[in-house]
Order: structure tokens, then C-alpha cells, then sequence
């Protein structure tokens, strides 16, 4: 009942309930427990021609959008246990990488590799999706994006190796700042519960933690001289990884995970005695070497148990973790 | 197709003999380890895309520009392109990478690189030749599948 190629992405609904996991042999498969065996529920299949990239649940749980290679998103709906397609978004040129859902349910954003951001609205109850925006900001690759938790902004990952901010403003949306400091592809963020923080995976191994300064510069001497409100990055991971960072991910109780092609999984945590805004320090507090036997692709902590940890590799399979901190 | 070659006239290089027979080969309880020579043998039969030449006889693919670490389950080749505008660079790395994963054990780390100083856009090349995502996406395209196959079929 497992996955016949690679799985890419992983996600968890908003419950913590079911898990749902994205392969190249063109499927989603929806994990839930059963007694206390994690089985095959739903397998979301023929509606896409090629590679399911990335997969998410709509914050009310009873939406998944993916996204794939065959360039289209579909949103499927669950319907007496099983999901129908129910929508096809159409639009981008080839290769759909991501798909995201705002934290209102309200809009969906995609990504490709014909260099675009599309925002779409969703109407009528989830079955209607109008185009309302399309942001051709980056140079290359659009590798994924992610929205922040509570305001609307909207954060993508590059080919070109820079993340950019979205928001809209006066009915329009634009990007708002560009974040340079990766040296190769970023392949992914993601923004910490609260929203201060936003974690980048490169293809330079390196995690990198990135905030907005504040808004009125209130004496903040370790702001280097940035502009008020201006995003830099307050942290780099190196050394942890040897090789690409595909994936990152916030737990409830801000642990950072991090998967990687080095088959690794490791876990951080914010070192408060060292640690201040603008000036991160973060310490290694649990690794998994050998998590699969091949490159690690996608990590999601569950939303509801703190620690409960999913990951899924080249290897075809996912996994789940339970992180208990080395002392 | 009538498209002018990128190097009309290429050097032709003499391919190297066939491995030395090792005695321990038939031997099952004999570690076999993946070495320099074994990685050389998968790929330097493969075709060059505009000429009816092999990478060894061209010398795109040398034995000496392989590195192995068994061990460490990691594998590093770098081609040399003939002409360093050569716009087949890139196909060329993705029939040694396809190759690589095709023959060798899972197990493997496989970086496939353009030789250093040996083509204009060697930075480009090999960051398309390393973002895997491009090249599952890649040979999910059937006409490039087709492209990179002959590249990889052998002649009789």
C-alpha cells in the first residue's frame, strides 16, 4: 500500500489526524491510524498525468490541493471516505512545485518552473478558484511557497536563489522584500507558529533563519543598519548538513527539523541565553542519521502531539519520528 | 535535422581494453567494492547525441576524472565537453547521471559535474546537472527520455 516512486512532500491536516504524502508515480496517499497501525486510507489518483510535487490540506481539513508536474493544481474534496477532484487549476506554463493555502482558507497559492507565483481565490465554498494575481518577481524556478500564519503574506523559494515577501496592498499584490544570503537554490521555508521567524532550506546545505526588524527602530543596535521593518537573516545553520537542505518545519513548541540528501534528519532549538531578535543562536537537539537510506525530501511535524514528526525520502517511504531531546 | 553540429570535426581518442579478468569475480563471499574502473565501464560506452562516437572516444569521459568512495557510498564524475561552448553539455551530463542511476545501487550519492575551466557555462550546467527535481521532471518528458536513451543504447 506504499508508494511506487519517490515521495516528495508530506502534510498533516489540521487535526493531526491523517497524514497525506505526494509521489512521483502520480498519487497522494492519505495515512490514518488504525487501532495503533498508521495505514493506507485514500489513495488521490488519476487526475494527474505525471509527478505530484507538494500536497496541502485546507485549513478547515476537508480540502487537499497538489500540484504537479503535469504543470495543472487539483483540489480534491473527501466524499463518504474517499476524495474527488473537484477542481483543476490551470494556468502555469509546466511543472507545478508547490501549492499553499492562506491560513483564512480564502486563497491558494502556486508555484512553477516557468518562474511564477500565482494567488487564487477560492470561491464557492472550495469549488470555484479564480487567478487574482500572478507575480513573475523571480529570475528562475519557483521551488515552493508558504504563507505566514496569521497575516497575509505570502513567502516563495527560488532557483535563483533568493526567497521573496508578497503582499497586497491597495488591491494589489506585490513583492515586498527580497531575502539574499543563500549561495545556490532555496528549496523551501517555513514561517515559525508565531510568525517571527521564517526558516529557508538551500541547496548550499545551509538552514537560515530570516525576520523582519521592527517597524519604528526603537535603539535596536544589533539591527546592522537595516532599514525599519527590513528582513535579514538573524541565523546560519552550516555545518549540519552535507548536503542539500530540501525541507524545514516548526513544531507547535518552535523545534526546527530539517531534512536533507545527506538521508539526515536533525533538530533544532532556539538557544534563548545566546539568543536574541535580529541575532538567533540555535543548538542541535536531535539527529537522525540514516533517517532513510536516500535523500530525505519533505518534513511536517503534526499540528496537535508535540514531537510526533513526518518525513518522506527518495526511498518511497514516510516515515514518523517521535523527538525526544538529547540532555 | 539539418542544424550545424557544434564541432564538426572532433579529436577521436583510442578506447581503452577491457578490464583484466578478476579472479575473485565469480566468487559470491567476495566484497565486491564499486571502483574507479567499474563506474568508467558504465558510462564510457555512451553515445556522444551528435556524433557516432562514444564520451571515452572523445574523451569527454575519462577514468582518471572519476572518484569513488565506496565507503562512503559517494561518486563524483566530471566530463570534459569538447568545444567549451558545446550546447550539449547538458544532455551529456544527464545520459551519465541517468546511467549512474540506472546501474548503480540506491545506496550511492552521484554528482555529475562539468570539469573545471572546461566550458562557458560551467556553473549553469552544473547546477541544472545537480537539481534533481529538474531531472526527474526532465525524464518524465518522453521525447528527452527518447533523446537520452539513444544516447544510452549500445551499438551493436
Amino acid at each position: 500500500t506504499g508508494h511506487y516512486d519517490r515521495a516528495w512532500c508530506v502534510a498533516w491536516n489540521p487535526s493531526g489526524t491523517l497524514l497525506a504524502s505526494a509521489s512521483g508515480d502520480k498519487a497522494v496517499r492519505v495515512w490514518g491510524l488504525e487501532g495503533d497501525k498508521w495505514v493506507c486510507k485514500a489513495i488521490l489518483e488519476g487526475a494527474h498525468q505525471r509527478t505530484v510535487r507538494s500536497v496541502a490540506w485546507s485549513p478547515c481539513g476537508r480540502f487537499i490541493a497538489t500540484g504537479s508536474f503535469d504543470s495543472t493544481a487539483c483540489v480534491w474534496v473527501r466524499k463518504e471516505g474517499d476524495y474527488e477532484c473537484i477542481a483543476t487549476l490551470e494556468g502555469h506554463e509546466n511543472e507545478v512545485k508547490a501549492v499553499a493555502w492562506a491560513p483564512s482558507g480564502h486563497l491558494l497559492a502556486t508555484c512553477s518552473r516557468d518562474k511564477s507565483v500565482w494567488v487564487w481565490e477560492v470561491e464557492d465554498e472550495g469549488e470555484e478558484y479564480e487567478c487574482v494575481a500572478v507575480m513573475q518577481e523571480h529570475t528562475q524556478d519557483v521551488k515552493h511557497v508558504t504563507w505566514h500564519p496569521t497575516l497575509e503574506m505570502l513567502v516563495s523559494s527560488s532557483y535563483d536563489n533568493t526567497l521573496k515577501v508578497y503582499k497586497e496592498e491597495a488591491d494589489d499584490w506585490g513583492c515586498v522584500a527580497t531575502l539574499e544570503g543563500h549561495t545556490s537554490t532555496v528549496w523551501a521555508s517555513a514561517f515559525s507558529c508565531d510568525g517571527s521567524m521564517l526558516a529557508s532550506a538551500g541547496d548550499d546545505n545551509t538552514v537560515r533563519i530570516w525576520e523582519r526588524g521592527p517597524d519604528v527602530q526603537a535603539g535596536l543596535a544589533f539591527w546592522r543598519g537595516a532599514q525599519p521593518g527590513a528582513w535579514a537573516c538573524s541565523c546560519t545553520l552550516s555545518g549540519q548538513h552535507a548536503r542539500t537542505v530540501y525541507s524545514v518545519a516548526w513544531s507547535p513548541s518552535n523545534l526546527l527539523a530539517s531534512a536533507s540528501a545527506d538521508d539526515c534528519l536533525r533538530v533544532f532549538k532556539e538557544d534563548p541565553e545566546n539568543s536574541k531578535p535580529g541575532e538567533r543562536s540555535f543548538s542541535l537537539v536531535a539527529s537522525m542519521p540514516k533517517a532513510h537510506t536516500q535523500d530525505v525530501n519533505c518534513v511536517a511535524w503534526n499540528p496537535k502531539t508535540d514531537g510526533l514528526l513526518a518525513s518522506c525520502s527518495d526511498d518511497g517511504t514516510v516515515k514518523l519520528w517521535r523527538c525526544v531531546e538529547q540532555q | 535535422m539539418s542544424k550545424q553540429l557544434d564541432n564538426a570535426a572532433p579529436v577521436v581518442y583510442s578506447s581503452s581494453k577491457e578490464r583484466e579478468y578478476d579472479p575473485h569475480a565469480e566468487d559470491d563471499e567476495y566484497a565486491d567494492e564499486i571502483d574507479q574502473r567499474e563506474i568508467f565501464d558504465l558510462i564510457r560506452n555512451i553515445n556522444d547525441p551528435e556524433h557516432p562516437l562514444t564520451l571515452e572516444q572523445l574523451n569527454v569521459a575519462q577514468e582518471a576524472h572519476i572518484d569513488v568512495d565506496d565507503k562512503n557510498n559517494y561518486v563524483k564524475v566530471r566530463f570534459t565537453p569538447t568545444i567549451p561552448h558545446c550546447s550539449m553539455a547538458t544532455l551529456i551530463g544527464l545520459s551519465i547521471r541517468v546511467r549512474l542511476l540506472r546501474a548503480l545501487p540506491s545506496r550511492f550519492k552521484v554528482d555529475v559535474q562539468v570539469r573545471e575551466g572546461t566550458h562557458a557555462s560551467e556553473q549553469a550546467v552544473n547546477k541544472q546537472l545537480s537539481d534533481k527535481e529538474r531531472v526527474a521532471a526532465a525524464l518524465e518528458n518522453s521525447h528527452l527520455l527518447e533523446v537520452v536513451n539513444q544516447c544510452l543504447s549500445s551499438k551493436a
